[in-house]
């Protein structure tokens, strides 16, 4: 019995996504090996390695595989699936896409973004926007296919030493091409490993007002996220946007300004260890679930906060 | 170009969902049901290429109980041409829909099959990508805007770094991310006209699919809940609590 996992990294690193889904992988039980695709990807493999409890690193490296093209990552995972009974992705926008292709052409159901391993074959995972918890259980007879909401996990300690070997890939299979991205470019943390993170939603009025919370962000070494409704109404790009249908993040502290709090914003920031919400009507349903409430008007508390964040010293 | 849109009966988004207390399940009877939002603007999407002359046909697939009718009208309301009901009482899962779905592919030669990217009930974000996978087409998930030319979907995708853009060859499976359009109302008159659409029902063991599910659900219960802390009375108060209570920086 063991474990494929397919590894989110960015060529030269890896994402702290994969060491969080390697822990689900060991939760499962049996070895795991971690699959590096892309190309000139072995900045990601070397330190894929250094995982803890790793068996092996497989890198595979191609031109088709350069995009992690759905089409072209499930093709690679196929090939590779035979030797394995479990293949796992953190639920990242690149998995969510090419995961369920493998379980089709696999022919087992699919079971995604679980929170929780509670046996070889038994996994919790939210439903209806995080507002339902259940428990699932897969057929023993089928390979499993699993998607992991990794915020839910500890990240694997960095102290092993595997080793790479590297693999053929299989010939391109054609069917899509990527012609063009827009990727937000920022010094900040990524939303979803930052360890602070400073949101707005329609509150803000205007994408020129989230400059209020890239000041504070900046200070706290934070990633600024949205909410649907900040993103909706154009204020920020759609890779802001925090909930069960954008992000899901986990941070320390999370800080939730002129956010009334909609179930589905929630779903995606709940599991942060502290919450604070500004917001001027008290009885958004926000301060429901915050530490900290402040009721005030933004456009006053946020300069106020960035004073005080500066007699505090930061 | 023949283009179909799968649509699912969902509890309304609106709805606070009840959880059975023997942790059997959400409760549906007696709960508001429509069509899910990511569906809705699957079948919006379709009609706008219809009104702009690429497509030539919509066809609207519901599975689901007798019931599901009803949300395969709202779908010939907003003005798809006619719908197929594939009559079942059994919850099947994304890879059982997929199924059956390129099996209705097989029979009916889309050119493009338009999915909402996930269901808002069970939140799997699997089926689109699945039937892709089934009928051996290329996909474009999570897509706020999708162009046909020259027999060719350029799709728009939102990605967790921001955008991506991808060329498909067609036949194709595209699943729409929230900001693709905005669908619109059904009018009272188109309401009426849609009575008179056809509505074909096709009973799923005429296709050879089992229906039961691999998954077994054991439990489904109540999260546990984040309790509401405390007010605090400004930023002053509230950065020295971060720093001294909470120790977060």
């Amino acid at each position: 019995m063991a474990a494929l996992l397919v590894a989110e990294h960015a060529n030269s690193v890896l994402s702290n996504a994969t060491a969080k889904t390697l822990t689900a992988a060991k939760a499962i039980g049996g070895d795991v090996d971690i699959l590096i695709a892309g190309k000139g990807c072995g900045g990601a493999a070397e330190a894929a390695a250094k995982l803890e409890g790793v068996r092996k690193v497989l890198l595979a490296e191609a031109d088709h595989l350069a995009n992690h093209l759905a089409e072209e990552m499930a093709a690679l995972v196929m090939s590779l699936a035979e030797g394995y009974s479990a293949i796992l992705a953190p639920a990242t926008s690149i998995a969510k896409n090419f995961m369920p292709r493998v379980a089709a052409l696999l022919d087992v159901p699919q079971i995604s973004e679980i929170v929780a391993v509670e046996g070889p074959h038994r996994f919790r995972r939210l439903i209806y926007a995080g507002n339902a918890v259940q428990t699932v259980e897969a057929s023993p007879a089928d390979k499993l296919v699993v998607t992991v909401r990794y915020t839910a996990f500890a990240a694997a300690p960095e102290s092993g030493s595997a080793s790479i070997e590297t693999i053929a890939a299989p010939s391109p299979v054609n069917l899509s091409q990527l012609i063009g991205e827009e990727l937000s470019a920022s010094d900040r943390p990524e939303l979803t490993a930052a360890r602070v993170i400073i949101s707005g939603g329609r509150g803000m009025q205007s994408g020129e007002n989230f400059k209020l919370l890239e000041r504070i962000a900046d200070k706290l070494g934070a990633a600024v996220g949205a909410s649907r409704a900040a993103v909706d109404a154009g204020y920020v790009p759609n890779d802001y946007q925090v909930g069960q249908t954008g992000k899901v993040v986990a941070p320390e502290l999370y800080i939730a300004v002129g956010i009334s709090g909609a179930i589905q914003h929630l779903a995606g920031m709940k599991d942060a260890k502290v919450i604070v919400a500004i917001n001027k009507d008290e009885e958004a349903p926000i301060f429901q679930i915050a530490d900290y409430g402040v009721v005030a008007d933004l456009f006053q508390a946020l300069p106020e906060l960035e004073a005080e964040l500066t007699k505090a010293g930061l | 170009m023949k283009v179909i849109v799968p649509v699912k009966r969902v509890v309304d988004y609106n709805v606070k969902i009840r959880i059975k207390p023997d942790g059997g399940g959400v409760d549906t009877a007696n709960v508001k049901m429509s069509m899910n939002p990511f569906d809705e603007i699957a079948v919006e999407e379709a009609i706008r290429m219809k009104e702009a002359g690429k497509a030539t046909e919509v066809i609207a697939v519901s599975i689901g109980p007798q019931k599901a009718q009803e949300t395969l009208r709202t779908a010939l309301a907003m003005g798809a041409d006619r719908a197929i009901l594939v009559k079942t009482d059994v919850a099947i899962e994304p890879m059982t829909v997929a199924k059956i779905l390129k099996a209705i592919a097989e029979q009916e030669k889309p050119d493009l099959m338009i999915l909402g990217k996930q269901a808002i009930d069970d939140d799997s974000n699997q089926t689109g990508q699945m039937l892709a996978a089934l009928l051996g087409w290329p996909q474009g998930t999570f897509a706020s805007k999708i162009v046909i030319e020259d027999g060719k979907a350029r799709v728009t995708r939102e990605v967790d770094g921001g955008l991506q853009t991808i060329l498909l060859n067609l036949p194709a499976v595209v699943t729409t991310d929230l900001r693709l359009n905005e669908p619109r109302y059904a009018s009272l008159p188109n309401i009426m006209k849609a009575k008179n659409k056809p509505l074909a029902e096709i009973d799923p063991a005429t296709l050879g699919i089992p229906l039961e599910p691999r998954i077994k659900i054991l439990r489904t219960e109540e999260p546990s809940a984040r309790k509401a802390g405390r007010k605090v009375a400004n930023m002053a108060e509230l950065v020295a609590m971060l720093r001294e209570e909470a120790g977060v920086f």
